[in-house]
């Protein structure tokens, strides 16, 4: 009851659960398990568990956290070489505030900041830009991490700073896309999925059919989805519907801010200053084939890889990390044999404790909600 | 962090650079509008246009009631301040 009654309109909440409640036996015909359906996006996943709305559910339905919160999945290699980085006399080393917590294998920057290394939180990259202009004789490194919804950001940045002719800035590039991901996702075999809920903002840069291959070759259901909890009651219903009728389309819930198309500006942007690696590495996923950017050798003077050697080192998650498993929606955060004790929000282990879309930390803030208490 | 949060544009400070004045939740602070702005739509005209804000710069249009609404939930859902403070902070440092 609490927890529908926060919503924005709860009687709108309960009719949409009506409505899933109605449709969910039929769309689920004919399997032996529940529906899988996978939020991609770390936003829905913290919107899921704010709202309690996993608990909502009718049994046919379970939700599965993707891999999409970009701070959750990077190895622990890059950590320790953004603190190398950090660690350089003459840098200056600007990242988002998420970012500074998360683990290296032998510290995070917020430890490399405490023993000395000068490392700020900004709000934006332009803000790294403002310090790289303050501070001629230091190089100012920005720690570029997200998927297409904060890429454009920083690609202008760096064309601002070419603009400018500003010499002292550089991005250390860790931004992911979220297509080839979700192929992975399709492509592993211990995964059963039968719909996404697809990223409202990162859909917003990208538009609506770069996902048309997940209904042409995979035959699943997608629909982009706003991070209001409405709106992911009604597009979990337009999902089920899909499903009953043996439909398989990319639909978009969030008109109101994505278009078809996307947003050409921004993709524009990405594309003059980025370029696709052959390979990006996940934490807990491995290797991903064209999942990562790397800034283009025409602005090689942005790019921190370039400008620094970098140890560049793969190193494996601490064995009692059950990260991977996580990410992979095969195991439960609270199954993970370290959760809540030697991982917490305050002392995070694995990267999925950090952000508040990560979904141990989302789990652990909100997951302990009886289910006798929200629905009435 | 792929919050966006809504903003009204109040003043274009630079139109060869795109960018403007916004007010995000009382917070008023330099954004790139470059995303938002096409012949259609030139910088100029954009005064007054509500835009959904993330990390600095304006993603894309939205209308005044959806921006209420946003504004209202993310109030209520307390997941807005943090990064109402670091744009705060980032604005003192900066300018
Ligand atoms: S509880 Fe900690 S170590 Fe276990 S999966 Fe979650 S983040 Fe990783």
């Amino acid at each position: 009851m609490k927890y529908v009654d926060e919503f924005r309109d709860p009687e709108q909440a309960r009719k949409w659960l009506e409505k899933i409640s109605a449709l969910a036996k039929l769309a689920q015909a004919g399997k032996d398990r529940p529906l899988h359906i996978m939020e991609v996006c770390g936003g829905h996943t913290h919107t899921i568990f704010r709202y309690g709305i996993k608990q909502m559910l009718p049994q046919e339905i379970e939700l599965v956290h993707g891999p999409g919160c970009p701070v959750c999945v990077l190895p622990m290699g890059r950590v320790d070489d953004c603190v190398a980085l950090a660690e350089h006399p003459e840098v200056i080393l600007t990242t988002f505030g998420d970012a500074m917590r998360v683990p290296g294998s032998q510290k995070s920057l917020h430890q490399a900041k405490a023993e000395g290394a000068d490392v700020r939180m900004v709000y934006s990259p332009t803000d790294a830009l403002s310090i790289a202009r303050k501070h001629p004789d230091k190089e100012v490194v920005f720690f570029a991490l997200g998927f297409e919804t904060t890429m454009p950001s920083t690609a202008l940045t760096v064309l601002q700073a070419e603009e400018e002719g500003i010499g002292n800035f550089s991005l250390f590039c860790n931004h992911i896309t979220i297509i080839p991901t979700i192929k992975a996702i399709l492509d592993s075999p211990d995964l059963q999925l039968d719909g996404f809920l697809g990223p409202g903002h990162v859909s917003m840069i990208i538009g609506q059919h770069p996902y048309s291959f997940i209904a042409k070759q995979y035959k699943k259901p997608l629909v982009i989805s706003g991070f209001e909890p409405l709106d992911i009651l009604q597009s979990i219903w337009m999902i089920l519907s899909q499903l009953k009728e043996h439909r398989h389309e990319i639909e978009n819930q969030y008109g109101r801010i994505v278009q078809s198309e996307g947003n050409h500006n921004a993709l524009s942007a990405i594309e003059k200053v980025f370029e696709v690696r052959e390979f990006f590495e996940w934490r807990g996923l491995g290797s991903i084939e064209h999942s990562g950017v790397r800034v283009r050798e025409g602005y090689a003077r942005y790019d921190a890889e370039r400008k620094f050697s970098i140890p560049n080192l793969k190193i494996a998650d601490p064995k009692s990390c059950q990260c991977g498993e996580v990410l992979r929606g095969t195991l439960k955060p609270k199954d993970c044999k370290v959760f809540g004790t030697t991982c917490k929000p305050e002392t995070p282990l694995g990267a999925l404790m950090v952000s508040t879309e990560g979904a141990c930390a989302a789990y652990y803030s909100y997951g302990q909600i009886d289910s006798n208490q929200i629905i009435s | 962090m792929c919050l966006g949060i809504p903003g009204k544009i109040i003043e274009i400070t630079s139109t060869e650079n795109k960018l403007a004045r916004v007010d995000v939740a009382g917070v008023k602070r330099q954004i790139n509008i470059a995303c938002i702005v096409d012949d259609d739509h030139p910088p100029e005209s954009c005064v007054g246009d509500w835009v959904l804000v993330h990390v600095g710069f304006a993603m894309v249009r939205i209308n005044e009631e959806e921006a209420t609404r946003t504004l209202e939930l993310l109030r209520k859902m307390g997941e807005m301040q943090d990064e109402i403070k670091a744009m705060q902070k980032s604005e003192e440092d900066n300018s």
